[in-house]
């Protein structure tokens, strides 16, 4: 049967925006989007503020749940049912380690609450192993159990937040944005720590986050979204050497390379403008506003998600021209 | 032999806290000459701010300058009072800071803000300043300046207040601009926008600019020459080419191992640099990088090492290449 560990179809999430109550406005934060990701894998997904990636992972594993829409977990169909068990199966790291954990909680109780409302501890005892064996797991040791948040560093807090997400033993993690808070000689040792979780736990992963050098470093395949939509999906090689959308193109281009000479010889593609209010999205392909092979057609209708190559999709009118 | 426009010597500022003194620079020197691009690289707690705010005179309490020099364009920055130094704030050093929100004031429209600069530092008048607001917001590729101009910051996007503090920090046309990662808060695809125009309007203008980021790709692209700050010290200083081809101090080595490389072909582990920053409260006896040096020798832990010059404008302060240099030369560390 299949591999796939977690899949979304036709996912969509509106939120609510603030104004009359009459005539509703939504946001379209996430729109029609299909994923799915196999079992052992990471997929990556990136986008810039207000794509809709972070809602994408907390819709996935129903932190919010979605306007329309299905998502299965192991290819039961999650969408409406009771999430106490999966809860112990997908779990998730936050962005900002100074915000997602409780000031007044001890380092060892926010760890071990999971293992007190799954009821997955023996005793005392063994509660206390085995908030040790994890942070042990994550590079601290005993001694940090009893100490609180505030007294760690960025880096340690998201340990942490990884220690506590690994506490139920869970097949699935969303990442979102697990480094962007942290410094850059900091960022590196997060990223090898989930390597090794996975190389060792057998964990899958949806990783979140903008830098596309650190999704391609660390993931089998990425999405690229835009407005709400993935315009780009392809293993992480082929997306970074051919990609074939012109956001992903400009996306690409537009990161810095730490290399002077590499920088300065290659071509920039330089997007006018910003990215469109997602309360009001532009008819059509949502890119065209900023794309320069816009044409007319790009207005009136949708492109479609096509594969270009073997598991390389892409949804654009223009793929020959880009 | 370009004019010196900064230069400055053995600086040393400590923030006097109720836990005790931090000693965010310790014996900081740096030069930049006219039209030159210095990048400032390091992490959180390095020092890089503090260095740019101290040329601004911007070393509020509890920080005070406890040693060293700070000369600009002829003014001898650490000796002058508040009243001089805003003469000087604003027309001939200015500053773009990282989060264009928190620092246009939200009660005062566009354009109040960009004539306010204008007004205090030259003879124009009101009407005269208003063209040259006009002008500016043109300058930093913003449409509709006229409408732009009556518009409060909160009606703009990220990008476009930030182009708004360019414009503000432009206004007088300083010798010097200060770019405190003046793109972090920013969208990849805005931050193009905004480096590419940095680049422009120095060509324009002629101005020198600091650039302060974390971002190693930022300043390989911008900049040519690089100081690399780690726990209130300048740890390795040199031409762009020099650090990144060339780099000999530990952590900067480090640093460049630890980002993922866009470009490469084949997965490698990130060569992460091991430990936590280093506690300015508790700074370590020598080097300050240390406790985290793969390569730590006994002498680092106690002393600090002098700078070596690798090339003509390139230095390291560390004991690794001190020692090399001794063992072929015969004698013994």
């Amino acid at each position: 049967m299949s591999n796939r560990l977690v899949e979304v179809k036709n996912l969509k999430q509106y939120f609510k925006a603030p104004g009359s109550l009459l005539k509703p406005k939504f946001v379209k934060a996430v729109d029609d989007v299909n994923l799915h990701i196999d079992k052992g894998e990471t997929l990556g997904l990136v986008g810039e503020s207000g794509c809709g990636k972070t809602t994408v992972g907390r819709t996935m594993i129903r932190l919010y749940d979605p306007t329309s829409g299905s998502i299965f977990y192991d290819g039961k169909d999650i969408t409406k049912a009771n999430m106490f068990p999966y809860r112990r199966k997908m779990q998730i790291v936050f962005q900002d380690p100074y915000a997602s954990l409780d000031p007044r909680m001890t380092v060892g109780d926010i760890v071990g609450e999971a293992l007190d409302i799954h009821r997955l501890a023996s005793g005392k005892k063994d509660r206390n192993e085995r908030i040790i064996r994890l942070l042990d797991r994550v590079g601290l040791n005993s001694e940090h159990a009893n100490r609180y948040p505030h007294e760690f560093s960025g880096g340690q807090r998201q340990r942490i937040g990884i220690a506590r997400a690994l506490a139920v033993d869970p097949e699935f993690l969303v990442c979102d944005e697990p480094i962007s808070a942290l410094d850059v000689s900091i960022q590196a040792q997060i990223v090898n720590m989930f390597e090794d979780l996975q190389r060792d736990l057998g964990l899958t992963y949806l990783f979140i986050a903008h830098d596309l050098s650190v999704v391609k470093h660390i993931s089998n395949r990425i999405g690229v979204m835009y407005l709400g939509k993935i315009v780009e999906l392809a293993d992480n090689y082929e997306l970074i050497f051919h990609s074939v959308h012109p956001y992903t193109k400009s996306l690409i281009s537009a990161i810095p390379v730490a290399d002077p000479v590499k920088s300065r010889e290659r071509q920039r593609i330089i997007l006018e403008g910003d990215v469109p209010s997602p309360l009001n999205p532009p008819s059509g392909c949502r890119f065209r506003t900023r794309c320069r092979y816009a044409t007319d057609i790009c207005a009136q209708k949708e492109p479609d998600f096509t594969q270009v190559a073997s598991g390389h999709f892409a949804a654009c009118h223009h793929l020959g021209l880009a | 032999m370009n004019e010196m426009l900064l230069d400055i010597k053995n600086l040393r500022l400590s923030f006097f806290t109720p836990a005790g003194e931090v000693k965010a620079l310790n014996d900081v020197s740096v030069k930049l000459e006219k039209g030159d691009v210095l990048g400032i690289v390091g992490e959180s707690g390095s020092g890089k701010s503090v260095t740019a705010y101290s040329i601004m005179g911007l070393t509020a309490h509890p920080g005070r300058i406890v040693g060293g020099t700070i000369e600009f364009n002829g003014h001898r920055i650490h000796e002058l009072s508040e009243k001089e130094m805003r003469k000087i704030r604003g027309n001939e050093v200015s500053i773009i800071f990282q989060d264009p929100m928190t620092s246009l004031n939200p009660v005062y429209t566009i354009g109040n803000q960009i004539t306010e600069v204008i007004l205090l530092h030259t003879d124009k008048n009101k009407r005269q300043a208003k063209e040259r607001a006009v002008e500016l917001l043109q300058l930093v590729g913003i449409n509709e300046p006229e409408k732009r101009l009556r518009q409060y910051p909160h009606q703009l996007s990220g990008g476009m207040r930030q182009r708004v503090m360019i414009a503000i920090a432009l206004a007088c046309e300083p010798k010097l601009l200060i770019a405190d990662e003046p793109t972090t808060a920013l969208d990849v695809t805005i931050q193009a926008q905004i480096l590419e125009l940095m680049v422009e309007l120095k060509k324009k203008i002629g101005m020198s600019i600091i650039m302060i980021t974390h971002d190693l790709g930022i300043v390989a692209n911008m900049c040519e020459k690089i100081a690399v700050m780690y726990g209130g010290k300048i740890v390795e200083y040199g031409s762009v080419n020099e650090i990144f081809y060339n780099p000999r101090h530990e952590y900067t080595k480090g640093l460049l191992g630890s980002i993922p490389k866009l470009y490469e072909k084949e997965r490698t582990k990130l060569v992460a640099i091991e430990g936590t920053p280093v506690d300015m409260l508790n700074p370590p006896a020598g080097c300050p990088f240390a406790p985290r040096c793969a390569s730590c020798m006994k002498i680092c832990l106690r002393e600090m090492p002098d700078y070596i010059k690798v090339e003509e404008s390139h230095y390291s302060a560390c004991w690794l290449p001190a020692k090399e240099k001794a063992m072929q030369g015969g004698a013994v560390v």
